[in-house]
């Protein structure tokens, strides 16, 4: 048997070419809250791009260089940024019970990514070799100590918190927020609550959920 | 060019338990007033196909 | 997949949407907030604190540090696991409750992986690598190393209370003489390291060329109180909503407001004070469980419905369908 074919059919079936990239959406995505989710993504790139800047010239280079310290507070703001806008579009999904109709994994994925960004974040300012670097790190180790997860995962170890900060963490995210928009693409913008709640839950108790 | 302001030590506001920068404050009212903004802007209407 | 994404759209109208441009458009207003931002209000860095800088603005607090790691009485030398197997900072998971309790430690169950011993790793390694080029340092070690524990707390116990007169003149630190025996060249001398910056190099791990381990050389500043001192002229400290802010008058890490917000609230600064860290970590994971799992809560997850909000999201989509010109679809 053909895997490559195989693989090939199933990838058409279930998320062919112009669902990934659909030129028209439902009418009832027309409202400004719909922007955060884009924005959040925006905001991720502009933190690789910076990031990516920063290890060019190592950890270092910022503290003395003009240019490097621009492009460390690019960073800095970019991570506000990020924030910012993840949590108005977590808002978002959750004014809108986004999790309906079979879209719990888009919810997780989102929550998920969520905690893995504070994760990065934290190693983040870990790495900045300076004062607020050391007071983290030696406030934090305690939290970390006391669940035990200290004795792997050393705030006060540089080498290792640089490594999961500009490796494997943004690894980590990319592939999390690639899920997640995935998942928003196969299944769809989640319809809007119905109207007349009350009269239509009477006629149909429960239809309302699509069963996945 | 960084303002003197922003390396100077913080301004807080301190209500009850509650102890917050102004700068942590202003970006959760900033949060709040663009969410609320978002939720009542009225869009530019658009042409359909059913 | 796809068939059943088509059914749940039928009957409900399209727009066309350009998820390009509003990626593009997102982009070039996001880069130009963001260069603002860095351009005017630039970015915070506070330089790191060193052992020189902790010594020379504090010998008698450096010296009284060193003292403590060397006889065992210091923060560290009792932390607990990773460290070692000292009892002063272990938390429970589960709280005090009058005779009851603690139940279950998991920083206990991990274990000891990060050892330190505080005597070794902060005074008698660092004085060892040295000895050759300070006279009467070898001897004094040798002597040391050579008496019995009673011995060594009567020169240390000597030496603490010596160190209590001592006079301080700028970065110099006198000591009143004292039956300490060799505690004194050895104490006097890590001030010395301290001083001329050579303890920075050689807290670092030693006997390996690359160094990226600041592990120890922290822990003595943590030790020392001199980062806390520091911190708190910044509102740095955990009483202070520390967890949240930044120094200077940029914003901190809002995201992380519940988590601070519980060290500041009964019980968490009362009854479970010694056990926080384990606490508010054990409370946070749990509503951040209910809250990722919400989808499957029954009545947690119909409180968006409840909550209305959801009626200023789609109210184009309302008004047209209560007016009649687009069909409801079921």
């Amino acid at each position: 048997m053909n895997l490559t074919e195989r693989l090939q059919r199933r990838v058409s079936e279930t998320l062919p070419y112009e669902e990934l990239m659909p030129a028209e959406q439902p009418i009832y995505v027309h409202s400004y809250v719909y922007l955060f989710g884009i924005a959040t993504v925006a905001s991720f790139i502009l933190l690789i791009v910076s990031g990516i800047i920063l290890s060019v010239f190592g950890p270092q280079w910022w503290h003395s260089s003009t240019v490097g310290h621009f492009v460390n507070s690019a960073h800095f703001w970019s991570v506000q940024a990020f924030f910012f806008f993840m949590v108005l579009h977590l808002w978002t999904a959750f004014f809108s019970g986004a999790w309906r109709d079979g879209r719990g994994l888009t919810w997780v994925s989102g929550m998920v990514t969520f905690l893995v960004s504070i994760l990065t974040a934290f190693t983040g300012y870990l790495s900045q070799q300076n004062f607020d670097a050391q007071w983290i790190g030696v406030q934090g180790k305690d939290a970390l100590n006391a669940v035990g997860v200290g004795a792997f995962f050393d705030a006060l170890n540089f080498g290792q918190m640089y490594g999961f900060h500009i490796a494997v963490l943004p690894v980590i995210v990319a592939g999390l927020v690639g899920l997640h928009l995935m998942l928003v693409r196969l299944r769809g913008v989640v319809r809007p609550y119905p109207l007349d709640v009350e009269a239509r839950e009477g006629a149909r108790a429960g239809a309302e959920e699509v069963p996945v | 060019m960084t303002p003197s302001f922003m390396n100077a030590p913080a301004h807080y506001l301190h209500i009850g338990f509650v102890l917050i920068s102004t700068a942590n404050l202003l970006v959760i009212i900033l949060m709040i007033v663009v969410f609320v903004a978002a939720l009542l802007a009225p869009l530019p209407s658009r042409r359909e196909q059913s | 997949m796809i068939a059943r994404k088509k059914a749940y759209y039928a009957g409900i109208p399209t727009a066309p949407y350009d998820l390009v441009k509003e990626l593009l458009v997102a982009l070039a207003v996001v880069t130009a907030a963001v260069v603002i931002f860095a351009l005017v209000l630039s970015s915070p860095d506070e330089p790191s604190l060193t052992l020189q800088s902790v010594s020379q603005s504090d010998p008698q607090g450096f010296v009284q540090t060193a003292l403590g790691e060397l006889n065992g009485s210091g923060g560290i030398a009792n932390y607990g696991p990773p460290y070692n197997n000292g009892t002063a900072n272990v938390q429970y998971l589960g709280p005090q409750i009058g005779p009851i309790g603690p139940f279950f430690s998991i920083q206990k169950l991990i274990g000891v992986h990060i050892p330190v011993d505080t005597a070794q790793d902060y005074v008698l390694g660092p004085l060892m690598q040295i000895a050759a080029t300070v006279p009467g340092l070898s001897a004094a070690l040798s002597t040391y190393n050579g008496a019995s524990a009673t011995q060594q707390s009567a020169w240390t116990d000597a030496y603490t209370k010596a160190l209590g007169k001592a006079t301080v003149s700028g970065v110099n630190l006198s000591v009143p003489s004292c039956a300490c025996g060799p505690v004194t060249l050895m104490m006097s001398t890590i001030l010395h390291l301290g001083q001329r910056g050579a303890m920075d190099g050689l807290l670092l791990t030693s006997n390996r060329f690359y160094r990226t381990d600041y592990t120890r050389p922290l822990l003595f500043m943590a030790d020392d109180g001199a980062v806390a001192s520091h911190a708190a002229s910044f509102n740095l400290l955990g009483t202070q909503w520390g967890v949240m802010n930044e120094t200077g008058n940029y914003p901190g890490q809002a995201w992380l407001w519940l988590y601070t917000t519980l060290y500041q609230i009964w019980p968490y600064n009362g009854p479970w004070a010694a056990n926080a860290d384990a606490m508010a970590i054990l409370t946070v994971t749990i509503l951040t469980l209910i809250l990722m799992f919400i989808p499957w809560i029954p009545g947690l997850n119909r409180l968006p419905r409840y909550l209305g909000v959801y009626r200023l999201i789609w109210k184009d989509y309302y008004r047209r369908v209560r007016s009649g010109a687009i069909p409801w679809s079921e």
